[in-house]
């Protein structure tokens, strides 16, 4: 049976959203009818614009309310995300490591290509981590190692194998003209060339990044917004236990 | 300025000193090298300029050829003086034959005093012109005086394409902002060259061109003229080409600079010696050109926690200030750098903030200190990023702070939007003209939170730069003390392009910084107690240096 959803304002089902959005154009009663029409066009209805202003002579800001068309069967969504269920907390990653494997396991993290954003791979991997999730660091059982930011994929490949890491983890936070599409797929290319694809369990992290598309560009799980270090560690050691079994 | 934290002076005055004495050896190691980015930058300001067929820039080339023949330890400036007495020819013509083919360290040198006295005719000139930019902009400045916001509203643009961020800098303008920085399109601090002419391609921001230092210029003199107020421009003189970055500025006149001493080493891992050489000669030429620096101490805090390595902050602005000192820049010119990064889980969290921003504001009053808004805990929730950046407007306007970069609600989303401007500047506007009058109205309770917080960061920094004169810098860069992060002294980018002068080593430009900055040649004291010995050319023995105490 079909579950309708639709945005909730203060009654079930009125469908009211809210948008704020520029248009290149002068502020002015031609402006605020156009933004009006703009977003019924897109199939809302009874759009109200409650606010517009002008930003400088050609450009103008608006705040609207209108009630969406449609809602959402949510019975049928399938989200995309690797998270399955509760992550465990770093104790009990560490737990499980010993349990399980009964070794440190080695991480190696790096943000690559002429990314020079180090935020993403610092918040899963720097000791005080991120929003009250300690990074990898912080592990007992997980011997962490940080590249940094504007790392070489040869160089991450060179050092992965050198210290033999069980993971890789690569952050990618610029994604203007999917920069990150071309140096993420060199990667797994080069690891492949290499022959030491096998080896690792390969992780793709990003504000912007889907699971969908780090599995489709040859990465075992990508993490997108929200995803702290014991969601990462939790996915990487469940999987090194998969993989310590197929052998 | 009234004081309200009761911060003992001696404790100021000896963080001054630790700093002094910290940045002693530094600067003498300074004292007897060049780098290649020196030597572009000194033969960019004496008029060289342009690109090979395959963008390679002529000063590059020339500096390139004059490195491989182990000529470059005399300064490059000898050889361009005198290739341009031996054919003739004026400066945009002879790179033009450069770019052909022409190698001039090949042509045998002249007489010595006829290429001296074309080479000080080049830096007289290339300074003149600078001097002309800071005095066109004095001009405006006065003209306008009083238009501009307190503090000074600063804003980013990151198109790529230099065209459209002139079309968004000049609704930022309008809108309010009375500063804005281009920012660089990724990874061009790694790069050393300066690529050539106006650039429509950029990843996460524009490339910094000479050409598009210009077409930025003219936009924000146009849109100036019409507001009636001066719209400054800035950009990056960091990364790998720290002085050339600072030349072509001053050439055409931009007014503001991120210009840190140690932030090319902590964050983007080039090598130290390089930094400290090529940081020294871009302040000269930033104090030459009326140019305010802005420091990058804000970036400590998105790698430490702000609550707890607040002291690295205030460390770092002694040293940049002591540093940016050595190379003339004036206190007006010293944009010290700190931001509002505390986790806004934390119970009191804005009591400490205002602290630390009071803090700074007493012990460097004459600073337009550069306060730069939360980015660490920035989520996808714009709601409370705008309450964050609400907090942060009201600590700026309540402590005085000089230069205010406007915080973006979709800061950890993407690059801003033209509303996104729009909101930030509304915003910032609306509280700062409501409390407008509050510091002149408020004091802290003697034993209260913000009173023995600020005492504690200055007491612990204090005990951190007795650490570090003990370590030496070098070494504690090495150790992690700054950041977090180990940077150690023969590591880094950058270190092959560092070259000791030789005993005959020539250049102008710097000599006619240095005159008309007020600045003696530094003490050769130096020499010995580093272990900087000798005129060997090349990197090589760089690794000597290294070996030294410094």
């Amino acid at each position: 049976m079909a579950t309708i959803i639709k945005p909730y304002g203060d009654t079930l089902d009125d469908g009211k959203v809210q948008f704020s959005f520029s248009l290149p154009v002068g502020e002015g009663p031609k402006a605020r009818e156009a933004a009006r029409l703009l977003v019924e066009s897109w199939g809302f209805r009874d759009c109200e614009v409650v606010h517009s202003q002008a930003m400088s002579e050609d450009f103008t800001f608006f705040v609207a309310y209108a009630k969406a068309g449609s809602g959402i069967d949510f019975d049928a969504v399938v989200a995309d995300d690797a998270r399955e269920g509760e992550s465990m907390s770093m104790d009990e990653v560490d737990a499980f490591i010993r349990a399980e494997l009964g070794r440190k396991i080695v991480v190696v993290g790096a943000c690559t290509g002429f990314d020079a954003h180090t935020v993403g791979i610092d918040a899963i991997m720097n000791m005080k981590g991120f929003n009250h999730h300690y990074g990898l660091e912080r592990y007992a059982m997980i011997e962490a190692h940080n590249l940094g930011a504007q790392v070489s994929n040869e160089r991450l490949a060179e050092y992965a194998a050198k210290v033999r890491a069980d993971a890789i983890l690569v952050s990618q936070v610029v994604t203007q003209k999917d920069v990150h599409i071309a140096n993420m797929t060199q990667l797994v290319e080069l690891l492949e060339a290499r022959g030491e694809r096998p080896r690792y369990v390969l992780v793709a992290g990003g504000p912007r990044l889907s699971n969908k598309l780090a599995v489709e560009l040859g990465y075992d799980v990508g993490f997108g917004r929200g995803a702290y270090a014991n969601d990462v560690a939790t996915w990487v050691v469940k999987r090194l236990v998969e993989k310590a079994q197929a052998r | 300025m009234r004081e309200k934290l009761g911060l003992p002076r001696e404790k100021i005055e000896g963080a001054r000193a630790l700093a002094e004495r910290i940045s002693r050896p530094i600067l003498g190691f300074v004292e007897k090298h060049t780098t290649v980015t020196v030597e572009r930058a000194t033969l960019r300001l004496a008029g060289c300029d342009g690109a090979d067929r395959d963008g390679v820039p002529v000063p590059n080339i020339v500096v390139d050829q004059l490195g491989a023949a182990g000529k470059l330890e005399g300064g490059a400036l000898s050889w361009y003086a005198n290739a341009l007495l031996r054919e003739g020819l004026r400066p945009s013509e002879l790179d033009a034959k450069i770019a052909a083919g022409l190698r001039i360290g090949e042509l045998p040198l002249g007489e010595a005093g006829a290429v001296r006295r074309k080479g000080e005719e080049l830096a007289r000139a290339g300074l003149d012109r600078v001097a002309t930019n800071r005095a066109k902009r004095d001009a405006m400045l006065e003209r306008w005086k009083g238009r501009n916001n307190d503090p000074l509203l600063y804003l980013i643009v990151a198109t790529g394409n230099i065209y459209e961020d002139v079309k968004q800098a000049k609704a930022a303008a309008s809108r309010g902002a009375d500063v804005i920085a281009v920012i660089r399109t990724t990874a061009q601090s790694l790069l050393d060259y300066v690529p050539f002419g106006a650039t429509v391609e950029g990843f996460g921001g524009t490339f910094a061109t000479q050409e598009n230092f210009r077409i930025m210029r003219a936009a924000l003199d146009e849109v100036s003229e019409r507001e009636g107020r001066y719209i400054r421009l800035t950009n990056y003189a960091s990364g790998l080409c720290m002085p050339e970055i600072a030349a072509m500025g001053a050439l055409e006149r931009l007014d503001m600079m991120l210009n840190d001493s140690m932030y090319g080493i902590l964050f983007r891992d080039i090598n130290p010696y390089r930094t400290f050489v090529d940081q020294n000669f871009s302040r000269m030429i930033n104090a030459a050109a009326g140019i305010i620096i802005n420091t990058g101490e804000d970036n400590y805090l998105t790698t430490s926690d702000a609550v707890e390595k607040a002291y690295t902050v205030l460390a770092s602005q002694f040293l940049n200030e002591r540093l940016a000192i050595a190379a003339g820049l004036q206190p007006w010119q010293m944009g010290l750098g700190h931001a509002f990064e505390m986790d806004p889980t934390l119970k009191d969290g804005f009591l400490l903030e205002l602290s630390q921003a009071q803090m700074a504001r007493e012990i460097f009053p004459e600073h337009p200190l550069k306060y730069m808004p939360p980015t660490k805990f920035m989520s996808g929730d714009i709601f409370k990023g705008l309450a964050m950046d609400t907090l942060f407007n009201f600590v700026s306007k309540a402590t005085g702070q000089g230069i205010h970069l406007l915080g973006m609600l979709t800061e950890a989303i993407h690059t801003p939007f033209m509303m996104d401007r729009h909101i930030a500047v509304d915003n910032a506007k609306y509280v700062m003209d409501n409390i407008a009058s509050l510091a002149d109205e408020i004091e802290f309770r003697k034993d209260g939170i913000i009173v023995k917080r600020a005492h504690e960061v200055l007491d612990r920094t204090l005990a951190f730069l007795e650490e570090v004169e003990k370590k030496g810098l070098i070494d504690s860069i090495a150790e992690g003390l700054f950041a977090d992060v180990k940077r150690p002294r023969d590591g880094g980018k950058g270190l092959d392009g560092l070259v000791e002068k030789g005993e005959g080593y020539w250049n102008p430009v710097e000599e006619l910084l240095e005159a008309r900055l007020g600045l003696g040649r530094r003490e050769a004291s130096a020499v010995g107690v580093f272990g900087v010995a000798g005129s060997s050319g090349g990197a090589s023995k760089v690794s000597g240096a290294a070996k030294g105490g410094l």
